[in-house]
């Protein structure tokens, strides 16, 4: 009866045990150390913080709303128009892959005022509306912007019940003066038709482009 | 009979405290703070729960069979706490006195696997069903060598009394107590009682059995890494998947009391019950000191707390055993050495005699 295979068996079966023994005692001793480590609790910092990589033990859980990680000042989450620097330019709806932003412009008739950097402001904004529902956060409009006003805030939570409260607006025109500022235009325009026609047509008498052909000189590749 | 009214509250206050603790301690384990909301660090969460679960409707589904399904939770919460009535308390409140308590408590607990069955067949559903078998296969597989185990302690007190067998583990027994139980060596250790007089260091080879009682204990209460019947990743709830409101409370009830039953029962069976771990040293009579009645409800009680606490522990260590798994470790690893240890403990008497 006693042959190779019964006692390969035999060293397995023993084998077996002790790899029971030491894997099991391991694991019990690997949760008792951190049962014994809950003792302490990561304190809310951020990665700024020195010690951040340090503090890897204890008990890992945030309890959000009542604490929270410190953001940097650039972190990129809500977006904000300053509206008094925004001179309504329109490329950060041009530039916004999830169109996101709708601005309603209206052009004025002189320069309205100026931005903290200096800029002439030209158009009055009659609608800025950023629907954060829709922003993938890509910063892209915060790059494009001229006299920067458009930027992301660290402000991250700001869930609704509704999902329209996601729109924000920052345009700060009341209805009266949006109709104002769209009557002078419109008299603005109809005092100068003549003048833009004008113009167009002395443009039209300009353009001298045509298109010419350039014959190849290159050899046709022949048929065989 | 005093000792049984003491038991009812204290099982109902222990599921309290319990479920709290095995939720923090699983918190703990996995780096998490657990129930924090209800009450300071959360102590209410289960009183919440509770009141919760007792609003909720009793929902029989359609097709079951309704006696049946009704009657599964309290046949298996009966049976159960019928294993409480044979505990003692302390030297002077003991349980029901019966001269074969531990074959009796045995046989009671081992009856739960028919509230098991009656619930899981009774639901009509495929989990339930599935939960049941795989209860009753396990239940019965690991009977064997916590039998076996349980064989080896009887071996050695020669008393199947609970009352007794804990009485010979300390001050109060009537027989010489030897250092390893080796009368040989000849260092008596009767008055000096405590830790010496324990079972598992009166015949040391009791350790092993306890490994073997405390793993197919586990097994028995359907605790992780064997709670296979109710394993939720597989069976939704196993055995108890139809159950809502107070029937599955009592579920709840009768696995944490089958919990205590069987850390009860290690205690009284291998470190000496009521009697107090220290032990008197010359003019320091630490256990005369540290005896009494209320004195020896605590060391009962704080022993089972402890290994309370180690299966709460084990639990959120081990991930669940296979099927397979569970055969070969009752039939191939501890039943064998169940059998090793009754020879080897009835050598270890016959030195003691």
């Amino acid at each position: 009866m006693w042959n190779l295979e019964t006692h390969d068996a035999l060293i397995k079966y023993f084998s077996n045990i002790t790899h029971f023994v030491q894997t099991l005692s391991n694991g019990l001793k690997l949760t008792l150390k951190h049962l014994w480590e809950s003792r302490t609790e990561r304190d809310p910092m951020g990665i700024a913080d020195e010690d951040y990589f340090l503090k890897d033990k204890g008990i890992a859980t945030l309890q959000y709303p009542k604490e929270s990680l410190p953001v940097p000042d650039h972190g990129r989450y809500k977006l904000h128009n300053e509206i008094d620097d925004c001179i309504v330019c329109d490329l950060c709806v041009k530039v916004c892959p999830v169109n996101c932003i709708e601005i309603e412009p209206i052009r004025a008739t002189d320069i309205i005022g100026k931005t903290s950097d200096g800029t002439n402001k030209r158009i009055h904004a009659a609608k800025f509306d950023i629907d954060m529902s829709k922003c993938c956060f890509c910063g892209l409009c915060t790059t494009v912007c001229p006299t920067e006003c458009l930027t992301m805030t660290k402000s991250y939570d700001f869930s609704t019940f509704d999902r329209a409260d996601h729109v924000y607006e920052f345009a700060e025109m009341t209805p009266l003066q949006i109709l104002e500022a769209k009557q002078a235009f419109e008299e603005k325009q109809k005092a100068k038709p003549t003048a833009s026609a004008q113009s167009m047509k002395s443009s039209r008498d300009k353009v001298v482009f045509k298109p010419i052909m350039i014959k190849s000189k290159l050899p046709k590749k022949k048929d065989e | 009979m005093h000792t049984f009214l003491f038991y009812l509250p204290f099982l109902l206050f222990f599921v309290l405290v319990a479920v709290y603790g095995e939720r923090k301690i699983a918190a703990f384990i996995q780096s998490r703070f657990g129930p924090m909301d209800v009450g300071p660090k959360g102590i209410f969460q289960t009183l919440a729960d509770l009141l919760k679960m007792i609003q909720k409707e009793d929902i029989v589904p359609n097709a079951a069979d309704k006696p049946i399904f009704l009657l599964g939770p309290i046949l298996f919460f009966t049976v159960i706490f019928a294993g409480f009535s044979m505990l003692p308390l302390n030297s002077n409140m003991a349980g029901a006195a019966i001269e074969s308590g531990v074959l009796l408590l045995m046989a009671v607990v081992s009856l739960d696997v028919l509230g098991i069955l009656m619930a899981g067949w009774g639901s009509n559903n495929k989990f339930s069903l599935f939960g049941a078998v795989r209860a009753i296969a396990q239940i019965v597989s690991f009977e064997i060598p916590l039998g076996l185990s349980v064989l080896c302690v009887v071996m050695i007190c020669q008393s199947m009394d609970l009352q007794e067998i804990t009485r010979q583990q300390g001050l109060y027994t009537t027989d010489p107590i030897f250092l390893f139980g080796l009368k040989g060596m000849g260092i008596e250790v009767t008055q000096m009682g405590g830790l010496l007089s324990w079972n598992v260091v009166k015949s040391p080879l009791l350790l092993f059995s306890f490994l073997i009682f405390f793993i197919a204990g586990l097994a028995e209460a359907n605790r992780a890494p064997f709670d296979l019947p109710e394993s939720e990743s597989e069976l939704v709830g196993g055995y108890h998947t139809e159950y809502s409101g107070f029937r599955w409370g009592i579920f709840m009830l009768a696995e944490y009391g089958i919990m205590l039953l069987i850390s009860f029962l290690a205690v009284i069976l291998f470190f000496g019950g009521w009697n107090t771990p220290f032990f008197n040293m010359g003019s320091f009579q630490w256990a005369h000191w540290t005896m009494g009645s209320y004195w020896e409800v605590f060391w009962l009680l704080f022993k089972t707390y402890i290994l309370v606490f180690v299966q709460m522990w084990i639990r959120w260590t081990y991930p669940r055993l296979r099927v397979d798994q569970l055969m070969t470790l009752s039939w191939k690893y501890l039943t064998p050495f169940g059998l090793l240890l009754v020879f080897l403990c009835g050598i270890w008497k016959l030195m003691m005699l």
